[in-house]
């Protein structure tokens, strides 16, 4: 039988400045039968975008194809002439990209923008692809689906954004869906959703599908066929199940390695048992804070509520919570960017100004925060070892010799090679630039180092060798830290304590241990239970479970009153959670949570 | 160290992909390059060219030089002639040599325009960052004025003051500068806003850096560019403002000569075939297109991010 795509040999190379050819894709073969999910494995720079890509028979500018084909029924897409391929793209082969958020137009409706292609390729009219985006609505669950078409982008979710692109690409019934890393960038809890409805819809359309990621474990739950990619090369394919219980080979282990562990109680780090209880290092004190103006003492919108969190020499905690959480608000107010509205924020046991205009040089200078994206918080137009030289000269006064000394340690410290000294950031790779971007954190030699959320923009090869590199500096430098994630498994790893944020309030906060083990805070529970295993068969598990039901892919909304989870909580007292703000729940050495059930409830 | 060596080791590490760009340098096209040689041509012409003009600017040629031997014709004219070898350019309406007068009048076009551009920006850019940083009070103080400024058209207001205070060339620089200043400060207010909020002038203010430091190292290098490409088509506009004026009787005067002028004073050639007006045309055009095409090179190689953000 032959197969709906065939990529024959296909080989893809980029075109240098002095005409050489840098090859990108070195001739790689794999087949997908109609209604089949292939998944494209990889990191960044391994070339699987541009296989991806090539599908459509579009290659990004400065590449181009220079070997094999790549056959839909047959048919070459690589040599079709342009208008065929126009014909092509939308009608068989749909493309769905990574963020939803830059794919949607804000100024047209949702339902004008999914059934837009199919109108214009004139294989429906208006009425009927209506009809078919409402069946796809429904299919992907959607809320409202009669009327969701009316309403605009901005007036749904995130999670509904990703899934209504799926949405568009499948109104017009093509044979072949491309996934370019469609829950990349979502949380965990509405990752779960977003892939089961992926998964449903796919099954109920029949289409084949390619799925572009470099998470294994998401791959795990809707492939059935993967494909190992590491620069340009297939170095491993086969069915879900060989590759993932038996991977054939070191690359295909090494990509598992780096997927994120089960979160468990007893990954934190030995240290947690040496430290000493006394003045902690930073310690924030019923913090209150939020933007906008302040009226009466309260910010416009108020994030945080209350907030408690000790941060002991040497230690880590682990800030965690979805979006929307204020997690980053949290660090912004630790740093004195965002001043508090009440409550106090103490180094070793001082009192800080709130406005860190007011807080002095050596203050500042112990505590150091660590932007989330690189690319931003490094300025384009200063060389690296401007920006690292930048605090010692400030801090410390170092001048020439000595400076250039304690840089070059500082770019080993961070195992960045010397030569990059000279170069600016955007010459520099997504992990490089967050490495460059710790070193100038760490070059004022702080007390305590806020990291938010450091690794979320990079890969999880990346990523895990940043964690190991945060875990080396920690031994060395005896730096305490601020970790800063919504990924509970990287937290889990590396954190001495973990503090849970919802909707602003503290729910659940302890030794690492004690939060990963019952019991749990319902919101924690349902953090644990969606982080994606390695195994198959797991998002179907997981969808059964209590937690999946009632809270997955839910906004976090701030309240006024009551408990913000209260909506979310498969534990709910009606009339209670609602209203009353819940009580402290003091389970002893330090393990607080935060709700209205006792806590032989919360084993249910 | 060794043990610490050992641990490292120990713990896996994984090799990444390296997936940056190689290094960027400045690499000018050949339009660029072009550009360049015809501005420095100008640029050093507006320095020597008084001392290698045949004529004064203000010398009006004598006929005798124009008579032909053996026509017999003792009174020829000497106004809108062609190119000979005695005006290796021609002559304009009064019979002064079109040549003399470019090569004086790229002091003057040169120096005014250039002199007014930089007055320009640095009252634009002074306050427009500043309304960028201090925000607020300052921010909207500024920015109403500024809008009353903009809202006049430029040419009535230079009539209006060149009409109550005179017209000497300091006073055209001032002018010509504090006009072209308003919408100066409007770029440079909108891309210190951008910049402002970047996460690094963040990363700055959390190190305690004072207000000058943000200015001129965060601030200032990240707007340069942008600013760059502007100030070509800035210098354009106030070359050819000072000309309106001239053209008027109110800007440079005679006998002084700059290029506009002498576009819109020979003007009654044309109809008669004369090149008078074509040359300080095409001294205009080669200027500032030139001025354009290293912008566009220079842009190009900043990303034109921050360029595409201005438009």
């Amino acid at each position: 039988m032959q197969a709906l795509l065939e990529v024959d040999r296909l080989k893809i190379d980029a075109r240098m400045d002095n005409g050489g050819l840098l090859p990108i894709v070195n001739g790689v073969s794999f087949n997908v039968q109609g209604g089949e999910v292939v998944a494209l494995i990889g990191e960044s720079g391994s070339g699987k975008t541009t296989i991806a890509l090539s599908i459509l028979g579009y290659t990004k500018p400065g590449l181009e194809v220079t070997g094999g084909e790549v056959r839909l029924d047959g048919r070459d897409i690589i040599s079709m002439p342009p208008e065929e391929k126009q014909q092509l793209r939308g009608k068989r082969v749909a493309y769905l990209a990574q963020s939803a958020a830059a794919a949607f137009n804000p100024a047209l409706t949702i339902g004008e923008q999914v059934t837009e292609s199919v109108v214009l390729h004139g294989q429906m009219s208006q009425d009927e692809a209506n009809q078919r985006a409402e069946s796809l609505y429904r299919a992907l669950e959607l809320p409202d689906p009669e009327r969701l078409g009316r309403r605009y982008p901005h007036q749904v979710s995130g999670g509904q954004l990703q899934r209504l692109m799926a949405a568009m690409a499948l109104c017009g019934k093509p044979d072949l869906l491309i996934l370019d890393e469609p829950t990349t960038a979502l949380d965990v809890t509405t990752q779960i959703e977003v892939l089961k409805a992926f998964k449903a819809v796919i099954n109920q359309e029949g289409t084949a599908a390619i799925y572009v990621t470099h998470d294994l474990s998401v791959v795990a739950q809707i492939a059935d066929h993967i494909v190992v990619l590491y620069a340009g090369d297939i170095q491993e394919q086969g069915t879900a199940e060989q590759i993932i219980n038996r991977p054939g080979q070191d690359y295909t282990r090494r990509l598992m390695a780096a997927v994120r562990p089960t979160p468990e109680a007893g990954q934190g780090d030995e240290i947690s048992k040496k430290h000493q209880r006394d003045v902690p290092a930073l310690e924030v004190r019923n913090i209150t804070a939020g933007y906008g103006r302040q009226r009466d003492g309260t910010p416009s919108v108020t994030v945080l509520r209350d907030v408690n969190v000790a941060i002991e020499r040497g230690q880590t905690v682990g800030v965690i919570g979805e979006s929307g959480c204020g997690k980053t608000t949290l660090a912004r107010v630790m740093s004195g960017l965002l001043p508090t509205s009440k409550g106090e924020v103490l180094l070793d046991g001082e009192s800080l100004q709130p406005d860190l205009k007011n807080r002095s040089r050596s203050q500042l200078q112990k505590v150091q925060f660590v932007f989330q994206m690189a690319d931003t918080a490094l300025n384009p137009r200063q060389r690296i070892d401007n920006i690292i030289g930048r605090p010692l000269e400030f801090y410390f006064g170092l001048k020439g010799k000595e400076k250039r000394k304690r840089i070059g340690e500082l770019l080993d410290l961070v195992e960045l090679h010397q030569d990059l000294a000279s170069r600016y950031s955007e010459e520099l790779s997504g992990g490089q630039k967050q490495r460059v971007n710790l070193a100038r954190a760490l070059a004022a030699s702080p007390k305590v180092l806020l990291c938010d959320e450091i690794i979320s923009a990079l890969d999880s090869i990346v990523g895990a060798n940043v964690i190991e590199l945060l875990k080396r500096l920690r031994k060395q430098t005896g730096v305490s830290f601020v970790f800063i994630s919504h990924d509970l498994s990287t937290v889990a790893s590396f954190a001495d304590e973990i503090v849970v944020l919802y909707a602003g309030r503290v729910v659940e906060q302890g030794r690492t241990d004690q939060v990963l083990s019952p019991p749990y805070h319902p919101y924690t529970r349902l953090l644990i239970s969606s982080v994606p295993e390695l195994r198959i068969g797991w998002l179907e598990d997981t969808m059964k479970t209590q937690e999946a039901k009632a809270g997955i892919d839910r906004v976090v909304k701030l309240t006024e009153k009551g408990c913000a989870f209260f909506d979310r909580c498969p534990l709910v007292i009606e009339g209670t959670c609602d209203r009353e703000i819940p009580p402290i729940r003091n389970l002893g050495d330090g393990h607080i949570i935060e709700c209205h059930r006792s806590e032989e409830e919360f084993a249910h | 160290m060794s043990e610490m060596d050992a641990k490292t080791s120990a713990t896996q590490q994984l090799e990444e992909l390296t997936d940056a760009p190689p290094r960027r340098r400045l690499k000018l096209s050949w339009s660029g390059k072009l550009g360049i040689c015809v501005v420095t041509l100008w640029t050093v012409i507006a320095f020597i060219g008084p001392f290698i003009s045949p004529y004064h600017e203000a010398d009006i040629l004598d006929e005798a030089l124009f008579i032909v031997p053996g026509s017999g014709e003792l009174y020829p004219a000497t106004d809108f002639q062609g190119p000979s070898k005695v005006a290796y350019l021609g002559t304009d309406f009064i019979g002064r040599d079109t040549l003399s007068r470019i090569l004086f009048g790229a002091r003057t076009t040169l120096g005014i325009s250039l002199a007014a551009t930089l007055l320009a920006y640095l009252v634009g850019v002074t306050l427009g960052i500043a309304a960028a940083v201090g925000g607020g009070m300052l921010d909207m103080g500024l920015s109403r004025v500024n809008d009353a400024f903009l809202s006049l058209p430029p040419i009535m207001l230079g009539l209006v003051v060149i009409a109550a205070i005179g017209s000497t060339i300091p006073i055209l620089i001032v002018l010509a500068g504090l006009i072209y200043a308003a919408s100066v400060f409007r770029i440079a207010r909108a891309l210190g806003q951008d910049v402002m909020v970047s996460d690094f002038v963040e990363a700055a203010r959390v190190r305690g850096e004072g207000l000058w430091w943000i200015i001129t190292r965060e601030i200032l290098p990240n707007v340069a560019m942008p600013l760059a490409t502007d100030f070509g088509l800035r210098f354009v506009w106030i070359i050819l403002f000072i000309s309106s004026l001239s053209f008027l009787g109110l800007g440079v005067q005679p006998p002084m000569s700059d290029w506009g002028s002498m576009v819109k004073e020979n003007l009654a050639g044309l109809p008669y075939g004369s090149i008078a007006p074509l040359v300080p045309a095409l001294a205009i055009a080669t200027l500032t297109i030139s001025i354009n095409m290293i912008v566009d090179d220079v842009s190009a190689h900043a990303g034109g991010k921050l360029a595409k953000k201005m438009i």
